[in-house]
């Protein structure tokens, strides 16, 4: 943990107040130092429309902590902020801190190709450069200088892969075009190649929605595979897959989050009426 | 009741014959731009052949000497490499690759700034005011390019010890590249939008700054649409006319000095065909074969690009 | 799990990166730019260059109209009145003004200061005030453009004698008129009202401008009611065959073929096949027709298209006829579309000036056109002719004829802007 330097959260002005452990009702958000991530007070808002109306919540490390909702309360608005996605939209407006190892990645010093290194993202739609598998997987090596000769940015492509469980499937044919390949193996190789520049989180917006349940079942063996290296934040609309995978919830609703814990607790003993409404099947 | 019943059976017919005349009116107007380019293709192919049975079409092809001012006098008509075209595509090939080397990468930069970089109200701005270039008649580019580039050039190259003719393929090109970055710049902006936003966030979410993104992701896929671009702008600058009848030369000369002066297919249409012609002499009909010429170079380029640009389109569709 | 650890890029790396950003970055900016200050610098050189043209030096001669040079006095028609020797008067007046011109040369060099144009202005005042004969008049006549030139500034009085067009004697005679208030700039309508002069003082470009005039007008007549009824007809009725997109293909083609090519079809079929006139706006517009109707058919289409397919099947729901829904529910729809294209279409037509050369119509033409027929020029013809001609005088004149025509040539574009905007979103 030492990544996490306490000193920094103890100066940072969010620290006033307790500093406590995971805190169900997540209304007032307290940063947890356990956490990898944090968010505080987080508003986002496209021009008028206000996506995120001051979202405070904790991500632990090696955990999975899925994102649940329904459309438009603000998921991906959220996991999109969390490696600065957001910026690249101009009408993008966005309040409050992020945390990464104790530090606000919001701060205007914070170098953002640094950020996105470090925090990976897997997008909905499988979005494959249009070149080889191996360009695919070794793009993010190469231009961040991770290795140092042709052998080992090899071994970087053919690891990330295996990591990735593709490897079997296109060892042979690693030059062919990322998007020759089936929805199912191209988001694989989006997840080899997030994972090559080894970063330490993983974002996923709904990873699965385009894929078949084949599909579907081997990012999931995956992810939770993953799970053992990586910080892992994933948005899903399938309460079973939330339910399989993650560690930890957080029900959004209208952009706040209404309920987050523990998945267990979260689907067996909902607090909130909407939350339970959802997660029980009973709307959405 | 009944009156109107029978008016509306009798009305089909006149109806109906009616409509077969519209529409047959609506069949000729459309193929005008058929008897056009069948009007282009006989009158240039009947007069080249004109021109090649006094000259051969092989010395016309690759000869190396371009002087038809000789050839009008009697004993030397048809004499062999007078009617040399080589010289005069290698100044139009020089003056264009200028022309490209300006509007290739200032055009395609234009477009990542305005595609990449600006705001939208930056951009909706600087993109119709960079348009007014394509709108400038080409007659103003060419009063431009003799009046103010070449003198430019040719004291600027003085000034550094180069002789720069003052009808240089230089000072016309560039003016000509210029002409042609709005043309290269908005081929370029719809190609580059073109590209799945997916594909540059995959880009930025590894990590990439802008420039990379835009430089190993973007622009690679938008490469066929540039191309294709590239292409129709390669082709209307290999026909752009006033520019180098005002700022090139006259004498054909085959050099690849771009500080040099060199004539121009287009130029020597022009000059063949300006002032007193007598219409059956090699001299006139030889502006239909250099005509011939320039209309399949460009058509070619044409259809390649317009093939490659729609094969793009249908590709991100 | 040690080498999986997080190491992302070096400091140094990062840094070199951020650096080729930047770098990257203001070479977008500076091609945006480059064409911008070209822009820039282009309209500012011709406006300044063009201004000048605007004022023109004129001399006030004061002229006694003997009534024996006319040759039935005070009672001359105006034949009689054409007749008479303005010149004489003009050169009369102005070695009474000068006594001092006594060689030869001094009275050549006397004489030079007014235009050759001075007699027909004189002319041309007697003819409208034929009972001043046999008074003393006084009268404003255009200067020669040496003269001009001194009072724009643009001829250097300090280069020795024998390297400027002006001698010390008539630069001596100048400050002299001008001291007496006999020379002054005044408004140059010549260059507004006039044809082509070999004389920059008498050049104007009048008669540019009527020719380009007759030549759009024509290519307008010609390519929009067949542009607009193709472009109906391809996109509406037109069967989805081989054929059709031969057509097509044929369409997009012709639209980015050189206009040069152009004007060699309008030189071997218009001029030699038909025996049409030569330099007449008639062969120019249909050249330039021609060369449009690519661009109003390709506009026209989408302007069709972009007419959504509810309106028209809600024509043909009501009883009406495939011809009359197109004609009477989707035309009016897509007409501002067509027109928008049109618009652009002539602006490009009337800048054209490659295959107007090829038909002929790059005479020198003095008298203003008045037929479709009559030999003519066209404004930018009127620009390449003029950019080639040695006076400086000229080099101004060419300038306010590309702002005229850029003035023209904008109009039409802004209109098209205009017309664009209004009608855009109406669906
Ligand atoms: N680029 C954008 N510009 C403007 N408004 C946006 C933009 N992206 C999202 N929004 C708005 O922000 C709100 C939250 O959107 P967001 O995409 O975060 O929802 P979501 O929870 O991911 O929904 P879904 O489950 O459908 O993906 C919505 O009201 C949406 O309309
Ligand atoms: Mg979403």
């Amino acid at each position: 943990m030492e990544n996490n330097p306490i000193e920094s959260l103890i100066n940072s002005p969010i620290t006033e107040g307790p500093i406590m452990e995971d805190v169900r009702h997540g209304e007032e958000g307290y940063v947890d130092m356990k956490a990898k991530m944090a968010t505080k007070d987080l508003t986002v808002s496209y021009a008028k429309v206000q996506a995120l109306k001051g979202v405070s919540l904790n991500i632990y490390p090696n955990e999975v902590t899925a994102l649940i909702g329904p459309s438009g309360c603000g998921k991906s608005t959220f996991i999109r902020s969390l490696n600065r996605m957001n910026d690249t939209i101009s009408v993008c407006n966005i309040e409050g801190q992020v945390f990464l190892d104790g530090e606000n990645i919001y701060d205007p010093a914070r170098d953002v190709v640094q950020l996105r290194t470090q925090v990976g993202m897997v997008f909905q739609k499988p979005n494959p450069f249009p070149k080889s598998i191996f360009e695919n997987v070794a793009y993010g090596p190469k231009i961040h200088g991770l290795a140092a000769d042709d052998e080992e940015l090899h071994g970087i492509v053919l690891g990330s892969l295996e990591r990735a469980g593709l490897l079997d499937e296109v060892k042979d044919r690693l030059n062919v075009p990322g998007t020759s390949l089936s929805g199912g193996q191209q988001q694989r190789l989006c997840i080899a190649r997030a994972i090559a520049v080894r970063p330490d989180i993983i974002l996923m917006d709904e990873p699965c929605s385009a894929l078949d349940p084949i599909a579907t079942k081997r990012i999931e063996e995956l992810i939770t595979e993953l799970k053992a290296e990586y910080t892992i934040v994933i948005v899903t609309h399938s309460m079973q897959q939330a339910r399989r995978l993650s560690d930890k919830i957080a029900y959004f609703h209208l952009g706040s989050i209404v309920e987050h814990g523990e998945t267990a607790e979260v689907f067996e003993n909902p607090v909130d009426e909407r939350t339970a409404d959802y997660v029980l099947g009973r709307i959405g | 009741m009944r009156e109107a019943t029978q008016g509306s059976k009798a009305a089909p017919q006149k109806r109906f014959w009616t409509e077969r005349l519209i529409m047959a009116v609506l069949i000729l107007c459309s193929s005008v731009a058929i008897l056009t380019t069948i009007g282009i293709v006989a009158s240039l192919i009947f007069e080249s052949i004109r021109f090649f049975q006094i000259v051969p079409i092989t010395d016309f092809l690759f000869g190396l000497h371009w002087s038809p001012q000789m050839a009008i006098r009697e004993d030397q008509v048809g004499s062999s490499g007078a009617f040399g075209a080589i010289p005069l595509l290698v100044g139009t090939l020089l003056i264009s690759a200028v022309a490209l080397t300006v509007a290739g990468p200032v055009g395609l930069m234009s477009a990542v700034f305005l595609s990449e970089y600006a705001s939208s109200s930056v951009r909706s701005k600087i993109k119709p005011t960079l348009e007014i270039l394509a709108g400038i008649p080409t007659v103003v580019y060419g009063f431009f390019a003799a009046i103010v580039v070449a003198p430019w050039l040719r004291r600027g190259g003085e000034a550094i010890g180069l002789d720069v003719s003052s009808e240089s393929a230089l000072a016309a090109g560039l003016v000509m590249g210029i002409m042609t970055i709005p043309f290269v710049s908005s081929i370029s902006d719809d190609a580059i939008t073109a590209v799945p936003t997916s594909l540059k966030e995959g880009a930025l979410a590894v990590g990439s700054t802008r420039s990379e993104a835009i430089k190993k992701v973007i622009i690679p896929a938008a490469l066929p649409g540039i191309a294709g671009g590239l292409l129709l702008a390669t082709s209307r600058v290999i026909g752009e006319t006033m520019i180098v009848v005002m700022a090139a030369g006259l004498t054909a000369k085959l050099t690849l000095n771009p500080l040099d002066a060199v004539t121009t297919v287009t130029v020597q249409i022009v000059t063949l065909l300006t002032g007193d012609q007598e219409f059956d002499s090699p001299k006139t009909l030889s502006a239909f074969a250099l005509g011939l010429m320039l209309f399949t170079v460009t058509l070619a380029l044409n259809v390649t690009a317009l093939k490659i640009v729609k094969a793009y389109r249908e590709q991100y569709d | 799990m040690t080498e999986l650890a997080f190491k992302g890029p070096s400091a140094e790396q990062l840094r070199r990166r951020h650096l080729a950003e930047k770098r990257f970055r203001l070479f977008a900016i500076s091609s945006v730019f480059l064409g911008l200050a070209f822009l820039g610098v282009l309209f500012i050189i011709v406006a300044i260059s063009g201004a000048d043209a605007v004022r023109q030096a004129k001399m006030l001669l004061t002229i006694s109209l003997d009534v024996d040079e006319f040759e039935e006095g005070k009672n001359s028609n105006s034949a009689q009145i054409s007749k008479a020797d303005f010149e004489g008067f003009i050169k009369k007046s102005m070695r009474s003004s000068f006594p001092d011109a006594k060689t030869r040369r001094m009275k050549r060099e006397l004489s030079k200061l007014v235009s050759s144009g001075a007699a027909y202005e004189l002319r041309e005042f007697i003819l409208t005030n034929p009972n001043q004969i046999g008074e003393e008049i006084t009268i404003w006549v255009t200067a020669s453009d040496d003269v001009d030139m001194l009072l724009k500034g643009k001829l250097n009085r300090d280069l020795p004698a024998d390297l400027r067009q002006l001698s010390d004697q008539q630069l001596l005679w100048l400050d002299q008129l001008m001291e007496q208030n006999k020379l002054e700039m005044q408004f140059n309508w010549t260059l507004f009202t006039k044809g082509d002069s070999r004389e920059p003082e008498q050049a104007g470009i009048a008669g540019a401008m009527i020719g380009s005039f007759y030549s759009v007008m024509v290519c307008l007549l010609i390519s929009f009611p067949l542009g607009v009824l193709a472009a109906i007809y391809l996109e509406s009725f037109a069967p989805k065959n081989a054929w059709t997109s031969f057509i097509e293909v044929n369409i997009n083609n012709l639209a980015a073929v050189p206009s040069i090519v152009f004007g060699l079809l309008g030189l071997a079929v218009f001029l030699n096949f038909f025996e049409l006139p030569r330099s007449a706006p008639l062969v120019g517009g249909m050249v330039l027709a021609l060369m449009t109707l690519p661009t109003i058919i390709i506009a026209g289409r989408a302007a069709i298209q972009s007419v959504p397919p509810s309106i028209k099947e809600a024509a043909l729901a009501v009883g009406a006829s495939p011809i009359q829904a197109v004609f009477h529910h989707v035309l009016p729809l897509a007409m501002p579309g067509m027109l928008t294209g049109t618009i652009i279409g002539t602006a490009r037509a009337l800048g054209e000036t490659a295959p107007l050369l090829m038909i002929g119509m790059v005479a020198f033409v003095v008298d203003l056109p008045t037929t479709f027929t009559d030999p003519a020029t066209a404004l930018p013809v009127q620009v390449f002719l003029w950019s080639d001609m040695p006076e400086t005088a000229f080099a101004e004149r060419t300038s306010a004829a590309i702002l005229v025509l850029l003035a023209f040539v904008g109009t039409l574009n802004l209109t098209a802007v205009i017309l664009r905007n209004k009608f855009e979103t109406r669906y």
